[in-house]
């Protein structure tokens, strides 16, 4: 029988394996609009990829001769959850598993493992994975509501990510397929449109884009459902506020500035809030603990790095989105601003900022 | 394992404070309602000689000696060190070394006293119903010659804070009736029960230390001994005393902390409160320091809190310094100790008691028997911060132990590892279940030898630097006279030959 080593000799009962249920807890919402948007195919998608990360841990566990039950703490399932999160619905089976071996071996036990990685292990697989299949990783079904899409309630067709196309038509799916309002807007404004112009041309609509009825990643594309979760884990204090807050401020502020300067070069900050994968970063990828500052005002400062990087990419870089590049680009910065962004030590410096 | 209810009471969030940077143990008042009663005197008392911060006692009885109740049995060695008396009448039997609560286990000499169940007192010094009067140097001596430590944990000696320094003059006396660890209730029954007391205490500090304001701090779930406490203050013609009623939260009552709260100054670092022109004394201490120089009675006994999950009946015991404490579980009824974990102090800075045979002293405000409960294996660090949140102290601990733990001790000290306070507040909220205290407590201990090493290399070498310059100039005078008594010519000689 172990016993304590010292005080204190109570505990407040948390414990990681919890934390990960809260995460996952958090992303019910988006994961039920995925749901809702995508049917069958969400579905698979999810049940294949989280049963692949936390196989493959057990494996790589196993392979490296450590105990093969630490691949049950919670944090290779919420790996996969995040990965199918990040995936473009109708990805084929082999690129979910791809990206399932590097997020749990590239992304994270080359590292040391849990606790030790850089980068958010599902985040590092995405860019893995945009960078190696383009094509498949940038392919956005139409989902369901809308007109012109297919009918995935029926599960011959959601299988069609293990076949490659659809049952009934034999079609392949990008006949059937539309681009994320960042990228329609990316593609006008090169066409010579202004900002305006291409969001009418698009049948852009704020509401739409809040409730997710738009192409994207499945898990991303609502902007209100990932707003819920990460209320959620601001409540149970899985997360605190300073970086998710800075991180939109920023880009909120950012977008507002330049839109009223030039209406017709830069959407409006309603627009970069609701868009593409930001409110996923802000509250679920740059507050990833092992991958942020712990110390408060280091926090804040990566968030608006997190959030001046999002911004300058969409709006002058080559990608559409930039919210993930900038959380993985301020991932390299974390162990410099913990250091030299510590908390204030009692006694030693003017006053206590807490 | 916690339990599938408390799991989804903290996936739905309730029950979660958000107040932040404190936390908040359940607080387990259930010794709060215990008056406090006279504890029986056991056959055999044990009093270690270094019951407090500092050099040990040197006991002044020899075996064989009758000795009554207050009399003196051990003197001061030192400065910083604090005299002992017997808790009752009897007859010293042995001084050796005799189990204590201590988390190596170690023992400690102890004096051991056969009590001859008369219970009689030498009566102890003369009263000093006048102490106003009286030069606050000599009311010092006698809080000295009492043996009187902080008995709010500390235990260091009270006469030491007492000093008045011309460069630092006391604004603020600040009575610490807190009592934020779960669990404990002496302090809170004190005050409901003997407020007179600890007012009058309140009084002479006061007039020792000269201080012009006094406040008495509070948690808020004690209102029944603010009440007793304005009560006292008024009835005691202290009118301009103001107690503070504080927000239940943990470590609130450590020094330093309530210093902050009350003043809104932090201690600087590597100083004392005196410092920041406060001085901080809890209300047990108080009160003893008003038996003292009102009744001339040494400190021989102390209120302790007798709870936890497994105690069969909660209770709050005046208890002589020196009673085994196994003597108390069993007039509580605890008498078989299996799969029970018996804990001195409260549950976040208490330690564990490995000898139940050991005896109460100066410091113990509680025994507390809990369940004992496996331990949760610790799992790698997620860097989620927690433990930095509720630190008082302003550190990293997740850095700091990583340090410890890697024994990188330049790293841990230039990160201020002796900041720390060992409020186990990091610990308990560690979803990874690290032993933060634990490592940091390693830690100190191995930079400590570090500088005793350093200091023992130290001196050897300047030791052996004095003998060669010695020998260097014993050598020169033995050449100077050779030189004197040989002829000017052959001088030029011998410095050719050097």
């Amino acid at each position: 029988m172990q016993t304590e080593l010292s005080s204190p000799h109570d505990h407040s009962g948390s414990s990681s394996r919890v934390m990960m249920l809260q995460v996952m807890a958090a992303l019910l919402p988006a994961t039920l609009v995925a749901v809702w948007l995508f049917g069958w195919l969400a579905l698979l998608q999810l049940g294949f990829a989280i049963t692949a990360c936390v196989v493959i841990e057990w494996g790589v566990l196993r392979l490296t001769g450590r105990d093969g039950s630490a691949a049950l703490d919670g944090s290779a399932a919420l790996t996969g959850l995040f990965l199918a999160l990040v995936l473009p619905a109708a990805a084929p089976w082999w690129v979910a598993l791809i990206g399932a071996l590097a997020a749990i071996t590239l992304g994270k036990q080359l590292y040391g493992g849990l606790g030790y990685n850089p980068f958010n292990p599902a985040l590092a697989a995405r860019v893995i994975l945009l960078v190696s299949f383009p094509l498949q990783m940038t392919t956005w079904l139409i989902p369901l509501p809308l007109p012109g899409g297919i009918d995935l309630a029926h599960f011959s067709n959601a299988w069609t990510i293990f076949t490659g196309g659809v049952a009934a038509t034999g079609q392949p799916f990008d006949a059937i397929t539309a681009a994320t309002p960042l990228g329609r807007l990316k593609t006008a404004l090169h066409g010579g449109a202004t900002v305006p112009e291409a969001l009418a041309a698009a049948h852009y609509s704020l509401v739409d884009a809040l409730l997710g009825r738009e192409g994207g990643s499945m898990g991303e594309t609502s902007a209100l459902a990932l707003l819920l979760g990460g209320l959620y884990l601001l409540r149970v204090r899985v997360i605190s506020w300073q970086i998710p807050t800075s991180y939109l401020a920023s880009v909120a502020l950012l977008a507002a500035i330049a839109h009223a300067i030039d209406p017709d070069r830069f959407a409006p900050a309603p627009f970069h809030i609701a868009a593409g994968g930001l409110m996923l970063c802000a509250f679920f990828m740059a507050t990833d603990p092992v991958t942020s500052p712990v110390a408060p005002r280091a926090q804040i400062v990566f968030g608006i790095g997190c959030g001046v990087l999002t911004w300058v990419i969409r709006t002058f870089g080559g990608y559409p989105e930039g919210a993930m590049f900038s959380v993985m680009l301020m991932n390299c910065l974390v162990p410099l601003l913990d250091r030299h962004l510590r908390p204030p030590v009692y006694g030693r410096g003017a006053g206590s900022l807490r | 394992m916690h339990s599938w209810q408390r799991m989804g009471v903290r996936l739905l969030g309730g029950l979660l404070p958000l107040a932040r940077p404190w936390v908040h143990p359940e607080m387990h008042e259930d010794a709060a309602a215990a008056p406090i009663e006279s504890a029986p005197l056991p056959p055999l008392f044990v009093v270690p000689v270094r019951q407090h911060i500092g050099e040990s006692a040197e006991p002044v009885v020899d075996v064989g000696a009758r000795v009554l109740r207050d009399e003196p049995i051990a003197r001061p060695q030192g400065y910083v060190s604090a005299a002992l008396h017997a808790p009752t009448s009897g007859t010293v039997v042995k001084i050796e070394e005799h189990a204590i609560v201590h988390p190596s286990g170690i023992g400690m000499r102890s004096i051991f006293i056969e009590a001859d169940g008369e219970d009689r007192s030498t009566g102890g010094w003369e009263g000093w119903p006048d102490w106003p009067e009286r030069d606050p140097a000599e009311l010092r001596e006698r809080i000295r010659a009492c043996g009187i430590v902080g008995l709010g944990g500390a235990l260091f000696p009270t006469f030491v804070k007492l000093a008045r320094d011309p460069r630092h003059p006391i604004e603020t006396l600040i009575l610490n009736g807190v009592e934020c660890e779960p669990w404990l209730a002496c302090d809170h029954r004190l005050m409901v029960e003997e407020a007179e007391r600890i007012v009058a205490g309140m009084a002479i500090l006061r007039h020792v230390v000269g201080a012009a304001r006094c406040v008495v701090a509070i948690e808020e779930n004690k209102p029944d001994a603010a009440e007793a406490m304005e009560r006292a203050s008024i009835a005691g013609g202290l009118h301009d005393v103001a107690v503070r009623l504080l927000p239940v939260r943990y470590p609130q009552g450590s020094e330093r902390q309530l210093i902050e709260t009350i003043t809104g100054r932090q201690v600087p670092a590597g100083r004392l409160p005196l410092h920041v022109g406060v001085l901080c004394v809890n209300v047990a201490t108080s009160a003893a320091v008003a038996d003292a120089v009102l009744q001339g009675r040494p400190l021989t006994e102390r209120v302790v809190t007798l709870g936890g999950e497994a105690m069969p009946q909660p209770a709050n015991l005046r208890v002589r310094i020196g009673t085994p404490i196994d003597f108390l579980l069993r007039r509580q009824g605890l008498l078989d100790l299996e799969g029970i974990e018996i804990i001195q102090g409260g549950p976040m800075m208490g330690e564990r008691v490995l000898y139940p045979e050991a005896p109460v002293t100066k410091g113990s405000n509680a025994i507390l028997a809990m369940a004992r409960r496996p331990v949760e294996p610790e799992s790698p660090c997620i860097r989620c911060g927690h433990c930095l949140q509720v630190c008082p102290a302003g550190l990293m601990p997740n850095e700091l132990a990583a340090h410890c733990r890697n024994d990188r001790f330049e790293q841990a000290e230039a990160f201020h590892l002796f900041d720390c306070i060992e409020c186990g507040a990091c610990s308990y909220v560690c979803p990874a279940h690290i032993p933060l205290v634990h490592y940091f407590r390693y830690g100190k201990g191995q930079v400590a030898a570090i500088r005793r090493a350093r200091a023992f290399a130290d001196a050897s070498r300047r030791r052996s630097e004095a003998r060669e310059e010695r020998l260097r100039r014993e050598q020169e005078e033995r050449a100077a006279r050779r030189r004197s008594r040989r002829p000017a010519a052959g001088a030029g000689v011998e410095e050719r030959k050097q």
